[in-house]
């Protein structure tokens, strides 16, 4: 690989894969998951997702004939789970993008296991997440004019000075670069698995995604240097996408959302997040799949640091935004976040402290950053608490803020849950289809961190 | 006058063309044939009309099928609009004004009708009406609503079942020829309130020719109470007419004069002319009001007493004692000394009244106090009361059933099955009269039970004329041919005492000009009809003399009332129950409580606290046998011990909307005391009723909403309203745009002359096509309403002061929502207005995310799915009806603005004048409190206002720069009391 992403293991650390598997043992065991039929696991978790999928379909098309009220969306409570949703799941799909672009800047070497998947894990996030702010207009069939492109029903141009019309940016040049970075990094499994290929569908279709690929020196210098490309392009975008999802609350005028601390305290929450979806999905992965000896437990370890790192500057935001609000002087502002806590919805914001900086803190402890169990809980404890996050922000917001005339309640729907679980079917869906068919451990890369076959440490 | 004509269809035989025919009954056209037409669905035919079941579907497709050959046998004939002969300036596209006038249980306004193209949309005051000025009331605006409820009874009723006007006729006609029915006995009438000179005519003519028929007038809420209360101090039927405007100093007892206990609005208007002050130095009237519901008189008053309606006798009597009229005071007021001098400090300038409810002794004494006081003539006067040859009252008519001495009872706008005192066990005798005829608007609980329903016109639809309390004659003119082939109740009592004219329009019209000079009678009919009033028709004043001796003697010592009180009061929604199946007032916020779709049991804080109960916890009402089921709601400022509740709910024979919407309480009511019983017992049921309330937080938590001060302070620190908060200086890279040029709209509200009386809400909907949601949305919190009135409470949880504050669209120049909405949907005019393209929304609702106001409304679902036939002719054509997905907001009446702006182009004016555009809700304001025009003009009434330093904007800290703003509110305190 090339020189930059390149580092010798120094002679006393750790090997980052376990076993001492040879090249052919890791194609082996990746290409394994995808050409032996799947567990009993797989088709129960499909099942389910797959039901879950049908029933986000169905809610939607009701939605769209029915109207918003089908949700509990209301005045003043103009957004609620719906945007929750939106900015839960973009912050889920943080984690892929940093782990392979910012990660790979960095020269982290173990992020080879994981980066794949976390990828995987972003792209359905984000598709999951683009559903909200489509779905939740009013008139979903016009939502296309949110895009600059001409239409015969209105020659009119966008309001680029909305945050809203960033997000439709921010969020579709997230998607794009993260797809073509996820594909790029494939192509040489792909063609391993043409190359493995038994069948004759296999071979076409594999022979088609790999693009011909030779694993030619040419073929490695161009895509290194495309990868490396990619990388630099999606770095600045990791923090783009969630500082401009922040901007839809900052730069309105909203106590509680008009704050200049959400762009970093979004990011962080983002990769905090996202980080949190990613350990819980390789716990599932590695252990059904018996790929222990690839993910192995510094991959969890490391990940578990960084939880502790996001969770920690988490707490520090929440901290600074209630400083900020007492210290302003705004009597609008003081009394959101006095609402915060002891209001109707103090039992939220009482879940997100504890979800979110107690919970973590258990990872200061060696003992449990190595245990499953414990990361598995926690990761799962802090994605719950990072959805109260944002249901905090923007409903406790939105239902009281300057005229108590106006002050409402926001009380969620039978279709509001199952929207959501919907999205979560649909994640898992297209994360189970992509377990079954795509080479969930990037192969060409955890080769490159493996002794060479030489004996005399890399290739 | 010419009225244009829109589908009519009457099955009327083809005149042209070939006939084809079925069966030889039906070529000859047999009323049998046509019977059988009719009635071929009789059972559940109504439940064809209704959308909802699967089985009415399929009943429709097989009537469907049924009749397809029967439409195939005639073309309806339809009267369109030909205009061979062009009507009376109608330009097609342009709507027409015509002069009406409306009455609720006898109080008359005048109106003026907004037609498009033959229907009526739109309804406002008639400017010189005397009890209009210009403005309506919320019932007045909501009317239009009811003209087009397809929920009205559309054909006669026998025994419930469709029956024909001809067949009614033929029975009216037998049953009433005086060789059957002899000199009338056994023969009553009852009906409501209905003042009318040439229905009188009918009526006494009628009444000449059966003379032993009796005849009841019967309001369930009605000013009786006050007529017997002259009646013992003048010895004569007199009304009492009061001028606010001339008062300086009112003393109100249970009276809510500027809410319920007046349907017009002259009183408001009155009143808070007396409350605008243009500067500090400027005098305002002062308002002590006793009471025992916390009323928007209430929440008006510069001193509110909370005095249970059943001790008020007994404050009055400590007002008049502290006059010098009697010795002692049965019981202390600490106040009515103070204010007893502060209105011999007064004289003339005063005035004193007492609530409908009261009993005619406290109407009495009052009378007496106002005569000390020199207020004779000045801002109290008399008008003489007439009644009908052979009048007996409601309680007569009840024993008269009871004992089947009554064999016709024809009932005319009433609806006594449900609104009769409980005590008088009306409802269970109604059925021993042989034959019952009922007319109404709709098959009530009267209409559904008796054995003749016919339905009655609307007052849109009726000829007819109505007198005003001050004597003033308005002509009822029709706006539209009646919908469903009613009658006013002159043409049935005309048409079953043989009246020498048989239609409306005859019987009003032979009736004037029989009056007028032959020659001057066309002339005055159409002055008439253009101005709405007939010239000359104002009764005189009188002043009699009190007969102190008689009042003094009718006084009743009160018995110590122990225990619970419970109060009465008509809803400001559906009044008396009338207007029940009217969604728009249905959905109108009660202006204290601010719950909709329901009445409840008001309580004081304290009182709930002592019945272990709070907000939505059904009680059990019990008194002398008879109860009633009622959620609680707790109103803080309620007097202790004293439940109000709302009449007219909990209707059980109406239609779709008002059907079991709150609860009846009726069937606690006693005829001897209508305004309120004492010793009732209230035990929790402990069920629970979901109660919606428009507004859910009722302080101002600190923050400087709405500004008062009292007179004194404002004096003290002319400019306070201005200083309430900092506003920081608002910093910007770029030069600001300067709205300098041209019109620059904006609106001042002024919260001093505010009495919340809601008319403003239901003017919005009326003109800006607002639909009404119903009550689950209204708890989701999807009300419509573009206008709001928020009511706010200060002051201690027990006595509480409120406040009104009306929120609309602020029209911000620096608006928050429209760089936040991505496709451009809400942007400004250059002329400073915030306007919403509803078709370039997409629904992101972000808009009203970040809309400080929270002014915007999101049509969350489809409002208008399912909406019948007459009801899509309310809508207002200039105004866009909107779908769901997007949202709206008020517009300043942007229509209006165009329309006017049009007008003076087409009159070659350059100029628009001031005061020439008026918003909808300033129309029809009674209080004035709401002022539009140019800011632009240093001169308009706009400029003016927003110079006064009561003047401020509401979260003038955002830098949002609102166009409307507020005019502080002030209270007048008596120093000595303060």
């Amino acid at each position: 690989m090339a020189d930059l992403a390149i580092r010798q293991p120094l002679p006393l650390e750790t090997p980052l894969i376990e076993g001492q598997p040879t090249y052919g043992d890791i194609s082996r065991d990746v290409a394994r998951v995808v050409e032996s039929r799947p567990p009993r696991f797989w088709y129960i978790a499909l099942a389910v997702s797959g039901t879950l999928t049908l029933v986000l379909l169905g809610v939607l098309t009701h939605l769209v004939r029915t109207g918003i009220g089908i949700w509990g969306n209301n005045q003043p409570v103009g957004w609620a789970w719906d945007i929750t949703n939106f900015v839960f799941w973009i912050g889920i799909g943080h984690a892929g993008t940093l782990i392979s672009a910012i990660l790979f800047l960095f020269r982290q070497r173990w992020r080879t296991s994981i980066n794949r998947a976390a990828e995987a894990m972003t792209i359905f996030a984000v598709m999951c997440a683009g559903i909200f702010p489509l779905m939740h207009t009013g008139r979903p069939w016009r939502a296309y004019w949110l895009f600059p492109i001409p239409n015969q029903d209105l020659v009119l141009w966008q309001n680029f000075r909305s945050p809203l019309m960033w997000d439709v940016f921010a969020v579709s040049t997230y998607f794009t670069v993260s797809l073509l970075f996820w594909y790029v990094g494939m192509i040489p499994d792909l063609a391993t698995l043409r190359d493995r290929a038994t069948t004759r569908i296999r071979q076409l279709v594999y022979g088609l995604l790999s693009l011909g690929w030779r694993g030619s020196a040419r073929h490695w210098s161009h895509y290194e240097k495309a990868y490396l490309l990619l990388a630099g392009l999606s770095t600045p975008l990791v923090l783009s996408v969630h500082s401009i999802v922040s901007f839809d609350f900052a730069v309105s005028i909203l106590p509680g959302w008009h704050a200049t601390i959400f762009p970093p305290y979004f990011v962080a929450g983002a990769i905090f997040s996202g980080f949190a979806m990613v350990i819980t999905l390789m716990i599932i992965a590695r252990r059904v799949y018996r790929l222990e000896h690839l993910i192995t437990m510094t991959h969890m370890e490391n990940m578990c640091k960084i939880l502790l790192a996001t969770g920690t500057i988490v707490g520090y935001s929440y901290a600074v935004e209630f400083f900020t609000a007492f210290f302003s002087g705004n009597p609008y502002e003081r009394y959101v976040f006095i609402n915060r806590v002891t209001g109707p919805y103090a039992w939220a914001i009482w879940t997100m402290f504890a979800c979110n900086v107690f919970a973590p803190q258990l990872f200061w402890f060696r003992m449990f950053r190595r245990s499953i169990p414990v990361m598995f809980a926690v990761s799962i404890i802090v994605n719950v608490g990072m959805w109260f996050e944002r249901f905090n922000i923007i409903v406790t917001s939105l239902h009281r803020d300057f005229l108590p005339s106006s002050w409402g309640h926001f009380t969620p729907t039978i279709y509001d849950v199952l929207t959501f679980a919907g999205s979560v079917g649909l994640f898992l869906t297209l994360f189970l289809l992509f377990l079954r068919f795509l080479p969930v451990i990037a192969i060409s890369e955890v080769k490159g961190v493996i002794p060479s076959p030489g004996g005399k440490g890399g290739h | 006058m010419s009225l244009v004509q829109i589908s009519h269809p009457t099955p009327k035989p083809l005149e042209t063309g070939r006939r084809y025919w079925r069966s030889l009954e039906e070529l000859a056209e047999t009323p049998q044939f046509r019977q059988w037409v009719e009635r071929e669905f009789p059972k559940g035919a109504s439940e064809l009309l209704s959308s909802s079941s699967r089985r009415a579907l399929l009943k429709l497709m097989a009537a469907s099928f049924g009749l397809a050959g029967l439409v195939a046998c005639r073309r309806p004939e339809e009267k369109i609009l030909p205009l061979s002969k062009g009507v009376e300036h109608y330009i097609p596209g342009k709507p027409l004004y015509y002069a009406t006038a409306m009455q609720i249980a006898g109080s008359v306004t005048g109106l003026l009708v907004e037609a498009h193209d033959g229907r009526p949309t739109k309804v406002e005051g008639n400017p010189k009406h005397p009890e209009s000025l210009g403005a309506c009331s919320a019932f007045a605006q909501a009317s239009v609503l009811s003209l087009y409820d397809p929920d009205r009874s559309r054909s006669v009723l026998r025994q419930g079942r469709p029956s024909s006007w001809e067949e009614f006729m033929r029975f009216a006609g037998e049953h009433f020829r005086p060789e059957n029915l002899g000199r009338g006995a056994g023969l009553w009438l009852l009906a409501g309130a209905l003042p009318s000179p040439s229905y009188e005519a009918v009526r006494n003519h009628l009444l000449g020719r059966f003379p032993e028929a009796r005849w009841v007038e019967f309001e369930p809420v009605s000013r009786e109470a006050a007529r017997r209360g002259a009646e013992i101090a003048f010895n004569r039927r007199l009304e009492t007419l009061f001028d606010f405007e001339k008062a300086d100093v009112i003393v109100s007892f249970d009276a809510d004069f500027l809410g319920v206990d007046n349907p017009g609005v002259r009183a408001i208007r009155e009143f808070s002319r007396r409350r605008a002050v243009a500067s500090e130095k400027d005098s305002m009237s002062r308002l002590y009001v006793a009471e025992s519901r916390f009323s928007i008189t209430g929440a008006m008053a510069d001193h509110r007493f909370r005095v249970r309606s059943s001790e008020m006798a007994g404050a009055v009597e400590a007002l008049a004692a502290a006059l010098g009229l009697l010795p002692v005071p049965p019981v202390n007021y600490s106040w009515a000394e103070a204010v007893a001098r502060d209105l011999t400090a007064h004289r003339g300038s005063s005035l004193v009244l007492a609530g409908p409810g009261q009993p005619p002794e406290v109407h009495a004494l009052i009378h007496l106090i106002n005569e000390t006081l020199g207020n004779f003539g000045r801002t109290v006067s008399f008008v003489a009361v007439e009644s009908a040859p052979g009048e007996a009252n409601f309680e007569e008519l009840a024993a008269a059933l009871a004992a089947g001495r009554v064999q016709t009872l024809v009932v005319l706008d009433a609806n006594p099955v449900f609104t009769a005192p409980a005590d008088t066990n009306f409802a269970a005798s109604f059925a021993k009269a042989a034959t019952t005829i009922h007319l109404g608007l709709e098959a009530d609980e009267t209409g559904s039970v008796a054995t003749w329903h016919v339905p009655a016109a609307h007052y849109l639809e009726s000829w007819g004329d109505l007198r005003a309390a001050d004597g003033t004659v308005s002509i009822q003119q029709p706006l539209i041919q009646p919908l469903y082939d009613g009658r006013t109740p002159a043409e049935l009592l005309a048409l079953i005492s043989g009246y020498k004219d048989q239609r409306a329009y005859d019987i009003v019209r032979n009736y004037w000009t029989a009056r007028w000079p032959a020659e001057q009678a066309e002339r005055r009919w159409r002055q008439a009809l253009h101005d709405g009033l007939i010239e000359g028709t104002a009764a005189a004043r009188q002043t009699p003399a009190v007969d102190r001796q008689r009042v003094l003697a009718a006084r009743r010592t009160a018995p110590a009332a122990g225990g619970l009180e419970l109060v009465f009061y008509p809803s400001p929604s559906v009044w008396d129950g009338r207007f029940a199946n009217n969604g728009w007032l249905q959905e109108a916020p009660e202006p204290m409580t601010k719950l909709t779709w329901d009445n409840a049991a008001l309580l004081s804080p304290a009182t709930a606290r002592r019945l272990g109960v709070s907000n939505g916890d059904v009680v059990l009402v019990e008194h002398e046998g008879r109860s009633a089921e009622v959620p609680v709601w707790i109103l803080p400022g309620q007097t202790d011990d004293s439940i109000a509740v709302a009449l007219g709910y909990g209707r059980s024979s109406c239609g779709r909307v008002g059907r079991r919407v709150g609860h009846n309480v009726y069937p606690l009511r006693s005829g001897r005391t209508p305004g309120f019983l004492v010793g009732v017992n209230v035990r929790p049921t402990g069920r629970r009723y979901r109660l919606v309330s428009a507004q859910d937080h009722h302080a101002m938590e600190g923050r400087p909403l709405v500004r008062e001060a009292t007179l004194r302070y404002w004096r003290e620190h002319p400019d306070f309203a201005q200083h309430a908060v900092h506003v920081p200086e608002l910093t910007s890279l770029y030069p600001e745009h300067q709205y300098t040029e041209g019109y620059q709209w904006g609106m001042a509200i002024d919260l001093n002359r505010c009495v919340g009386c809601n008319a403003c809400i239901l003017a919005c909907q009326a003109e800006n096509n607002i639909p009404i949601v119903g009550k689950r949305e209204v708890a989701r919190g999807r009300e419509m309403h573009w206008l709001r009135v928020d009511r706010y409470f200060t002051g201690a949880e027990e006595a509480p002061e409120a406040v009104f504050q009306p929120v609309a669209c602020m029209h911000c120049e620096k608006a928050p929502c429209e760089n936040v909405c991505p496709v451009v949907a809400t942007v400004h005019s250059p002329e400073g207005l915030n306007e919403m393209t509803y078709n370039r929304c997409v629904g992101t609702r972000y808009c009203s995310n970040n809309c400080p106001y929270k002014v915007r409304r999101f049509n969350f679902l489809d409002w208008h799915k399912g909406l019948e036939e007459p009801q899509k002719l309310v809508f207002n054509p200039d105004v866009t009806v909107r779908m769901r997905g997007v949202m709206e907001k008020c517009t300043y009446c942007v229509q209006r603005i165009e329309e006017k702006r049009i007008q003076a182009k087409a009159e070659g004016r350059r100029a628009l004048r001031d005061g020439e555009i008026l918003t909808a809700c300033q129309q029809t304001c009674p209080a004035e409190a709401i002022v539009f025009g140019n800011i632009n003009d240093p001169t308009s009434r706009v400029a003016q206002l927003k110079k006064q330093n009561r003047n401020y904007l509401m979260l003038e800290e955002l830098n949002v720069r609102p166009r409307t703003s507020y005019l502080a509110r002030i209270r007048n305190p008596n120093p000595e009391l303060a």
